[in-house]
């Protein structure tokens, strides 16, 4: 194989040249090299040699230097250019027609060459010749020892043949035994295999779980002062009613109340949570529609009475139907102490003959349209009263001589009590009911007075009227025979009765005869005196509402007349034309009242002003024919509500004319009006007895 | 009660110069009477929750009753339920 030697700059002298004996000139390069080699190896023993045989021989052919060309130092460069090979080969190129000199000279000198003999066992060649030799396939040393055999197989000969057998038959062993082992272990880079082993793999299955998602809502809300004070007061709310709860022993009312709470709760569809608001909607279209009437009842004052002095007019204001009540004519009127807006208008008719149903119907002046509550009764009302402190207590009188209560607060349309035949109702029409305070035993109670003479008190006791009877009105000294030589008493129809402002057991009664009683609740029998009032049915009798002493009666016979109680004869009488349906006193004034008759007027007194004559008679309503039956003032605003026979209800504004107070002291407040007021009265009902000096 | 309401709300549509009632409910959704325009409802929803938030602010005890928006044309009146918004439209001068 050709070496290749490391080049190298060798300096050498040309002058020792002696030992260029070995080394031929053709091959200077390694021949130096060599030589070096050569030399240091052998340098002790070969240069003895020489050193004993020297004798400086001189070759013929050698060169005479000087001594200056002697020294001249050569360079000689080592390189691993092949010195033989030629430097400037020339090709004929075809393309350009004309020979070039190739670029690069191949420097590749080859020294020895020596040709193999190994096959490689898993060749072709290797396994014929296994084959061909009857020998299993081995590895590649056996092999090569075989291989070798039969490219020598002529040279062998028998000795190659036994040192075969025997090799062979070693080999065998050596083969079999290296069989074993080679099938164990093999592992050299030419035949390298692979040797992977896996180990089971469990099959991969995927579980997975899915819970439900909790339940997602959006929330948002904002907080506000008033959201935080509702919440407290929920909370509050609960509190006070576990605390009720704690407290409440029976069980069943638990039960109870939250069956109610149930029903209200299936109750309330959709279209009756409306209804609070539904109704504050209708007053304001209402309002809407009467706005110019609200501003008169709120502002108007009629300017022209000043130049009117003795003289004062009615402003017509809302005026209150009921479709269902036309035919009815209005037999009561009261104002609410409470709500002073609200108006109770009792319904029936004044007519013998035609007696039907009736009605009790509440008004506000909030809503002339429609009336706020709606009791229909079987029979006509004949009068009805306020509570004064409960303002959903009606006490009602009707015709057929039965007494109700209603509670307004109740959503039934009956009646919370009622007197029956048993109970001791009236056997005649029922004219009058008054509210009393209450009893000792904190009962409600009230009065009422008949045509059947008897006054008598109910008392709602728990569920039921207890009846007492105060007083029967006898006629003085008439007395019929009864059947069997009995004197029975004739019974007087009382029409009307008013109790005393102050003094609690006093009351005035009137009757049909036109007498008025005036009787305590102390003293069933006797009446303490009697005025001989009227010539036909006292229709109403008032007291007034300061002077203690004073008190008005009407009647069908066109007067009006005013009484002092210690006096038997009247202060004042008036004769208005026309049957009197009903008078009342003012509550701002004690000289102030105002009347209705048939005719369809309304006149108003005023003493102060004037003590003959009505300072206002105005006609109120259109149709002539209408009669008004009641009259009644509102105890706080300046107006008056009229009831007809045709079952409306005019609400008029009186002018200032008519309201006036008292302007002499000045400096007195209100409180003190009431002495003023019986100071006035006083006044006028001095001067008819005896001329006095006023008390300015 | 149901018929009460129902007689009231009816009294009211046919009240003189009322052009148009609305019931809202909470949403915003309308139960619709008589309407010539829905517009009304959503609109006035917000402004009454607006003006109802400011009289409690100013005093959490206190509550809105109702509210007027007197226009040139007409008048608006809303009265405001714990559930439910009643407007009615009214053309007062008539």
């Amino acid at each position: 194989m050709p070496v290749v030697h490391k080049t190298g700059t060798v300096k050498s002298k040309q002058g020792s040249n002696t030992q260029s004996q070995k080394a031929p000139a053709a091959k200077p390069a390694k021949a130096a090299s060599k030589k070096k080699d050569e030399e240091d190896g052998t340098e002790m023993g070969e240069g003895d040699e020489w050193m004993q045989g020297k004798t400086l021989i001189k070759p013929l052919d050698q060169l005479d230097l000087t001594e200056a060309e002697l020294k001249e130092e050569f360079t000689r460069i080592l390189t691993a250019n092949n010195p033989h090979a030629p430097q400037n080969i020339v090709r004929y190129s075809f393309k350009e027609r004309s020979y070039k000199p190739i670029s690069s000279v191949d420097q590749l000198a080859v020294h020895f060459v020596l040709e193999g003999n190994l096959l490689h066992q898993d060749s072709d060649e290797a396994r014929r010749q296994r084959a061909k030799q009857g020998l299993p396939e081995e590895k590649a040393t056996v092999e090569t020892a075989v291989a070798e055999k039969p490219e020598t197989p002529a040279a062998g000969g028998e000795d190659a043949g036994d040192v075969e057998e025997g090799g062979g038959e070693e080999r065998a062993d050596s083969v079999e035994s290296k069989a074993g082992k080679k099938e164990q272990k093999i592992t050299n880079q030419f035949n390298f295999s692979e040797r992977a082993s896996q180990t089971l793999n469990n099959p991969l299955r995927e579980r997975g779980c899915q819970t439900e998602p909790p339940p997602r809502a959006n929330f948002s809300a904002t907080a506000n002062q008033w959201e935080i004070y509702d919440v407290y007061l929920e909370v509050l709310q609960k509190q006070e009613k576990n605390k009720e709860k704690a407290k409440a022993v029976p069980k069943k009312d638990d039960d109870k109340g939250k069956k109610k709470m149930m029903l209200v709760e299936t109750q309330s569809d959709d279209i009756t949570k409306v209804a609070k608001v539904a109704k504050i909607i209708e007053r304001m279209v209402n309002q809407n529609t009467f706005d110019d009437i609200a501003q008169d009842f709120k502002y108007f004052e009629d300017a022209s009475d000043e130049y009117r002095e003795q003289e004062g007019t009615l402003l017509p204001l809302w005026k209150f139907q009921y479709d269902k009540a036309k035919r009815l004519s209005v037999t009561a009127l009261c104002w609410n102490e409470s709500y002073k807006d609200l108006f109770a208008v009792g319904l029936g008719s004044y007519d013998f003959t035609k007696q039907g149903r009736g009605m009790l119907v509440f008004y506000s002046l909030k809503n002339s349209t429609f009336p706020e509550y709606i009791y229909p009764t079987t029979s006509g009302i004949l009068c009805l009263d306020i509570h004064k402190h409960l303002p959903y207590l009606v006490a009602v009188g009707f015709y057929d001589g039965c007494v109700a209560v209603y509670n307004l607060k109740e959503e039934t349309l009956q009646p919370i009590y009622k007197s029956t035949a048993k109970s001791g109702k009236h056997t005649d029409p029922v004219w009058q009911v008054k509210w009393q305070k209450d009893d000792m035993d904190n009962n409600h109670n009230f009065f009422s007075v008949s045509s059947d003479g008897r006054v008598v008190s109910w008392t709602l006791v728990k569920n039921e009227l207890v009846f007492t009877d105060i007083i029967k009105l006898s006629l003085a000294g008439a007395v019929s025979e009864g059947p069997e030589g009995v004197q029975l008493p004739i019974m007087a129809c009382g029409t009307s009765f008013d109790f005393h402002k102050q003094i609690d057991y006093l009351f005035l009664v009137g009757t049909e005869e036109g007498k008025i009683h005036k009787c305590s609740k102390a003293y069933s029998s006797q009446f303490l005196e009697t005025y001989n009032a009227h010539n036909m049915a006292v229709d109403a009798v008032k007291w007034n509402h300061f002077h203690t002493k004073v008190f008005i009666s009407c009647s069908s016979d066109w007067t009006v007349k005013i009484w002092d109680h210690t006096i038997k004869t009247p202060m004042f009488t008036f004769d208005l034309n026309a049957s009197v349906g009903d008078v009342a006193w003012s509550p701002y004034s004690s000289t102030v009242f105002a009347a209705v008759t048939t005719d369809g007027k309304v006149h108003t007194f005023d003493l102060s002003i004037n003590k003959y004559e009505a300072i206002c008679q105005q006609p109120v309503v259109a149709k002539k024919k209408t009669k008004l039956t009641h009259i009644e003032f509102n105890p706080v605003y300046p107006i008056i509500i009229v009831g007809d026979d045709r079952g409306y209800v005019t609400s008029l504004k009186l002018s200032p004319n008519l309201r006036k107070k008292p302007k002499e002291k000045k400096g007195q407040e209100l409180p003190k009006g009431p002495e003023v007021e019986i100071a006035k009265m006083e006044k006028l009902l001095s001067l008819l007895r005896e001329p006095e000096n006023s008390n300015a | 009660m149901s018929a009460e309401v129902e007689e009231t709300l009816k009294r009211i549509q046919t009240h003189k110069g009322v052009i148009g009632t609305i019931v809202v409910n909470a949403e915003g959704n309308t139960t619709l009477i008589t309407s010539t325009k829905v517009d009304y409802a959503g609109l006035l929803h917000q402004l009454t929750m607006k003006a109802r938030s400011t009289v409690r602010d100013l005093d959490p005890q206190n509550d809105l009753t109702f509210l007027r928006i007197r226009s040139k044309k007409h008048e608006i009146m809303v009265a405001p339920d714990k559930e439910y918004l009643l407007i009615v439209i009214q053309n007062p001068s008539e």
